[in-house]
């Protein structure tokens, strides 16, 4: 049942790091994160991890384990090989803070950048009627647990640290997205255009639709046939489709020559 | 005070170094940590994609074999050129005139080739096959400078949309010529080969892989904000749905099933096989 | 010593779930300067592990539902001893409080019309519980972050600064509320003026002036072996009001929640929720009998189904049928649990099968239960449209809490400090029904934010409480202390103690000692245990150094378990009786007489150094409050009947 198992885990912080080995038991029924939590308990008293729920509901213990983002509650230990070493390090993708410990800032100033919900005017709390399958779409979205392994993934930004400025990553691009399909969102009355914002602010264009982040996500959310080809295609709608531009421009011109 | 919410940018050290090896970032040399066959995926699709532009190329520019009654290869169909072979009661309009001295192919390939260059999967599947950008998760790209879709001339694949409104038109006809397959060699209707199931089974897998498309997928239904008030482009949009989530199966099985369906005809066309007759 | 930052806020929000974050966004919105601090990173609070739903009787799907039913089911759920007045502004206020979620982008699951849909849930006579599949928390956490992230951008244009008014300090414990001394020179009748607390991240201390501080830290949980609850769960607020002066009421009633995850080890007490029985999930023995039926007391009786045929009707018909008895308040059907693995008759892996295979579609089952889907097919290996779960009992709340107001939320004696959600006590009574603590969270979380507000802005500028430098200084040798605790255990010829070591020996004398079922030797025992355990963590040592360090972390976290679970004991010790969250083998019966009273705990040494090493004595006191009488006009909406079953007969008469 118990074997002891050979693991390598990245120690170290900004100022430098490397992986260290670890012999440790593992028995049966366990995931990484007990292992890792073994290692605190007994070898390594000040290995800093994050985790919360251990049942994949939050998002904290997101980690790079043999080099593939997952979340070290959800990664059972019987998928292994009891003869493989397991490398764990932390997310690639951000700044190292200590051991598995990363700086997901990005993240946080990302999610500030998109535009909140803009509640509809007209109908007050209680008023609001949506109907199941209008809101679907936007709940699948909102399934997601901010795990940041699809931004962690993502190699537009993984192996391109300039393009953190212009690119909100999967997850809040799915933000927009979401937005954008809310049945009652009011952005459009007060004069934001969220498909705009997704190609100018957010830089959906950057993605290149590799599936990365979808292929990672524990919630199993299709980001990118869900969320990202969806809101390009409201984009083409917005700003690259010549009969829409046509329409637009043959509007405005009647607007202007009106009494 | 630091509270986790604003990004740290004060790290030392070379900020030049690129994606995984970034200053601030965990200091492992390798560039991945991967363990499995993450190569092996990426080089099927190029395999795979490569073999049928070679096969593709070549029959498209050959201008022979491409017309075997009462079966027409899909490479050829509409046949838009004066130097067209002769389909009786098929799909060949001669809207060019004699000044086109190529392979009649070449004019209609283009929107076929459009469709699927264009097409989110197969854009998935180059990028990561034959520029590897990135040739599987959390393995790094090569590339110094990165800023995917969003210049020329990748922007342009924002104009799927109208090669799927296009590549509709061309199954269309292709489902005519799949219709004429009910033909004897005379023009006689009624009868059957084995010719007449490879070119229905392609023209369903072509109409299954169009219909499946991301664009499509989006007009029918995809740009509603509240699929309840229009209950008929909900229902069609779960259809599609299904569809759209076998794309990459589907795109796969639509390619081979054109080469497929062009080699009978060239081998019936070539003389190097004759079309069993069922009825 | 080091020079400790400081910064002055108007509110301070100890706790970022969803009752911190409902607080700080009604002090912004009174425009007063909001500071939140959460242990994890924002957004990942516990709240997120909330599945079944919040309760409010908005009467979407059953319209005969209104507040005083709902009053009426969270009284009995808790037994009543529950405050009545905080149970009566719960009910009436839940409603708003969830419709209010949606106008901030919150989208739960519809009913065939378009409004809120509302699920069943043990304990409500109505479907009540507004849901999202079985990820109500989670949509919660994320509706109050993004309302927070809204707030920010409003004052990022009318200030330049996302901060400027609303900044949530994220990674950060606090270890001690700070207080101004008293007119009369004793920190004892002071008012709050602060927290001190340090940065997770780099170790690094801070203090946050503020007339008002809120805790919203949750509960206990982590002081128990088998829990639902993660690694913040360790008091804290608890243990800071206790040391701040305040009271803790009704800490004795621990509710276990009878459905968590036995196997494998490693997920052991995680939940299952309660949904799954609200939508037709059965309870089997070893023999494949529904053993619930023979479990159901007398007070409840006529309302539960009396054969499984019933019981089975109850889902499509619930107007002619009685409920099955499964969905007896949590209490009951943990007791019954526990009581059928003793007897023998439990699953391979000491629990009981929990089957909704066998009544819903595998479909069905991945609609409105996916999370429980993955749950199960990924930590278990086990298809729950296939196959049963292994579940039992699970420590999951504390119902006992801070003594507040019950309109205000401030705590009882201590000016500026307030209390909301799970730290709170008196809401529940002695048994939390399921979904009334998500609607608990909101109701009290925004009475605790405006009432805070309301209190702070009361303060001229500068006028504010002062912190004094030498309870900083003293807090940052309390803080630091596991780093010296090698040097100081050799100078008294002791060793230094692992914190995982004492932790562990902690939750085993709580799971085995003053768990789920009670008895007088063993809390003897367990209060014993408790003070051997408070000398050792005097030399709880540390490796490393102050950045990130989980081990320090814990060190410092083990006082705030130490205290809770010894107000837990004690109390539990001094009810003799059986009610709720709190059953006592050499006690079995509920005592009318008990109903009266409330234990309240209180810190005996105000310094706080734990100079008693007695466990007789320990650091805690208990005394008894006489329970405040039911409003009349509120014991009208019970039968005479049922209440003769908890109200002593002088009681009624009155």
């Amino acid at each position: 049942m118990s074997y002891q198992a050979r693991f390598k885990v990245w120690r170290g912080d900004a100022d430098g790091g490397g992986l260290v080995d670890y012999e440790v038991t593992v028995n049966e029924g366990e995931v990484v994160l007990d292992i890792i939590h073994r290692l605190q308990a007994t070898a390594a008293p000040d290995m800093a991890v994050r985790w919360n729920c251990k049942a994949g509901k939050c998002g904290s213990c997101s980690a790079e384990i043999n080099g593939r983002p997952r979340l070290m509650c959800m990664t059972r230990m019987s998928v292994f090989d009891p003869a493989e070493t397991i490398t764990v390090t932390p997310m690639r993708a951000f700044p190292v803070v200590r051991d598995l410990v990363t700086d997901v800032s990005y993240n946080y100033a990302k999610a500030r950048e998109v535009p909140s919900f803009v509640p509809p005017a007209h109908l007050k709390p209680g008023e609001y009627r949506m109907h199941q399958e209008d809101v679907g779409r936007v709940q699948e979205f909102r399934k997601c647990i901010e795990c940041f392994l699809c931004q962690d993934t993502c190699h537009v930004v993984r192996d391109h640290e300039e393009n953190k400025t212009a690119f909100a990553g999967p997850r809040f691009l799915m933000r927009v997205a979401e937005l954008d399909m809310h049945p009652l969102d009011a952005a459009a009355e007060e004069g934001l255009d969220r498909r705009r914002g997704a190609r100018e602010d957010h830089g959906l264009g950057y993605c290149n639709i590799t599936k990365c982040c979808s292929e990672v996500c524990p919630e199993h959310i299709k980001i990118t046939d869900n969320a990202l080809i969806p809101l390009k295609e409201r984009v083409v709608d917005r700003s690259y489709d010549p009969l829409v531009w046509l329409g637009n421009k043959i509007r405005r011109r009647g607007a202007e020559h009106a009494p | 005070m630091a509270t986790g919410t604003e990004p740290d940018t004060s790290a030392a050290g070379d900020r030049s170094a690129r994606g995984v090896h970034h200053a601030t970032r965990a200091a492992i040399p390798a560039r991945h940590l991967r363990r499995d066959r993450w190569w092996l995926q990426p080089a099927a699709t190029a395999a795979g994609l490569l073999a049928f532009i070679v096969y593709s190329t070549w029959r498209a520019f050959a201008g022979s074999d491409y017309y075997a009654a009462p079966y027409v290869s899909p490479f050829y169909s509409p046949c838009l050129a004066e130097n067209c072979a002769d389909m009786p009661g098929g799909a060949d309009w001669e809207i060019v005139g004699s000044w086109w001295a190529l392979s009649p192919a070449l004019l209609v390939l283009i929107f076929p080739l459009g469709f699927r260059l264009t097409c989110y999967y197969y854009r998935k599947a180059y990028y990561r096959g034959f520029w590897a950008s990135p040739p599987a998760c959390a393995v790094p790209e090569p590339h110094a400078k990165y800023s995917g879709e969003s210049r020329f001339p990748l922007v342009l694949q924002n104009i799927h949309r109208y090669f799927f409104y296009f590549a509709v038109l061309v199954a269309g006809v292709l489902t005519y010529d799949a219709a004429l397959g009910f033909r004897d060699e005379n023009g006689a209707w009624g009868h059957m080969g084995l010719g007449t199931l490879v070119m229905l089974a392609n023209i369903a897998l072509i109409w299954a892989y169009t219909l499946s498309c991301h664009s499509c997928r989006h007009i029918v239904g995809g740009r509603l904000r509240t699929f309840s008030k229009h209950p008929v482009r909900y229902r069609m949009w779960t259809w599609v749905s299904v569809l759209n989530a076998r794309h990459m199966q589907l795109a796969w099985a639509s390619l081979v099933s054109v080469a497929v369906a062009d080699l009978y005809v060239y081998l019936v066309a070539s003389g190097a096989f004759d079309d069993p007759r069922f009825f | 010593m080091t020079r400790v930052d400081r910064q002055a806020w108007d509110v301070v929000v100890v706790g970022a779930g969803g009752a911190g974050l409902r607080a700080a966004i009604e002090a912004r919105e009174q425009g007063l300067r909001c500071a939140v601090i959460c242990k994890s990173l924002f957004g990942k609070a516990h709240t997120v592990m909330a599945e079944g739903g919040i309760a409010a009787s908005m009467g979407n799907v059953n319209s005969n539902d209104d507040w005083q039913v709902h009053f009426r089911d969270t009284m009995r759920g808790g037994k009543f001893l529950n405050n009545w007045r905080m149970a009566e502004l719960h009910a009436q206020e839940a409603p708003d409080r969830v419709w209010e979620l949606e106008t901030w982008g919150a989208v739960f699951d519809r009913t065939p019309d378009g409004r809120i849909s509302q699920r069943n849930f043990g304990g409500h006579e109505y479907p009540r519980l507004a849901h999202v599949g079985d990820r109500t928390g989670l949509e919660l956490i994320r509706t109050l972050q993004q309302k927070i992230v809204s707030l920010q951008q409003e004052d990022e244009r009318e200030y330049g600064d996302y901060e400027a008014r609303l900044k949530v300090f994220q990674e950060c414990t606090v270890t001690r509320v700070l207080k101004a001394p008293s007119k009369s020179g004793s920190a004892a009748g002071g008012r709050v003026s602060g927290v001190f607390g340090y940065e997770r991240e780099s170790g690094r201390f801070f203090v946050l002036e503020a007339p008002s501080v809120v805790l919203a830290t949750g509960g206990i949980g982590k002081s128990f072996k088998v829990t639902s609850n993660s690694w913040e769960y360790t008091g804290d607020g608890h243990a800071l009001a206790l040391l701040a002066g305040a009271r803790l009421i009704n800490m004795e009633f621990v509710q276990f929640h009878p459905t968590g995850m036995v196997w494998p080890p490693s997920v052991k007490g995680i939940l299952v929720t309660e949904s799954v029985r609200g939508d037709g999930g059965v309870l089997r023995n070893s023999d494949g009998k529904r053993f619930m039926f023979d479990y159901v007391p007398d007070v409840f009786k006529e309302k539960y189904a009396e054969s499984e045929a019933e019981g089975d009707r109850w889902y499509t018909d619930p107007d002619h049928n009685r409920r099955p008895p499964e969905l007896l308040p949590r209490d009951e059907v943990a007791r019954a649990i526990n009581a059928e693995v003793k007897a023998g008759r439990g699953s391979p892996h000491g629990g009981v099968f929990l089957d909704v295979s066998t009544r819903m579609s595998a479909e069905a089952i991945q609609r409105k239960l996916p999370s429980m889907h993955h749950q199960f097919k990924e930590l278990a290996d086990v298809d729950i449209t296939a196959e049963p779960m292994e579940v039992g009992p699970t420590c999951h709340y504390v119902m006992g809490g801070v003594e507040v107001d019950p309109d205000t939320a401030a705590a009882v004696g201590v000016p500026g400090l307030f209390a909301a959600g799970e730290v709170a006590g008196g809401m529940h009574g002695s048994n939390r029904l399921g979904g009334n603590s998500l609607s608990d969270l909101l109701v009290f979380g925004r009475r605790a934010g405006l009432h805070a507000a309301r209190y702070a802005a009361a303060f001229a500028t500068g006028a504010a409480p002062a912190v004094a430098e030498a309870d900083i200084e003293l807090a940052e040798a309390e803080a630091l202390r596991p780093f010296g605790a090698e040097a100081a255990g050799n100078a008294s010829g002791g060793v230094a103690e692992n914190p995982y070591t004492l932790h562990q020996e902690l939750q085993q004398a709580m799971g085995d000692l003053v768990g789920i079922i009670r008895r007088a030797s063993e809390m003897e025992e367990a209060l014993h245990r408790l003070a051997g355990l408070r000398a050792r963590a005097r030399r709880a040592g540390v490796e490393g150094h102050r950045q990130f360090n989980p081990g320090w972390h814990l060190a410092l976290d083990l006082r705030n378990m130490l205290l809770v679970s010894e107000c837990v004991a004690r109390a539990a010790l001094e009810r003799e009786e059986s009610r709720g969250g709190h059953t006592r083998d050499d006690h079995p019966g509920m005592d009318r007489r008990w109903r009266r009273v409330n234990l309240v705990c209180r810190l005996a040494d105000e310094s706080a150094e734990p100079a008693a090493a007695d466990s007789v004595l320990g650091l805690i006191r208990l005394e008894r409050l006489e329970t405040p009488p039911i409003r009349g006009d509120l014991l009208e909406l019970f039968e005479k009947e049922e209440l003769r079953k908890y109200l002593t007969d002088e009681e009624l008469t009155s």
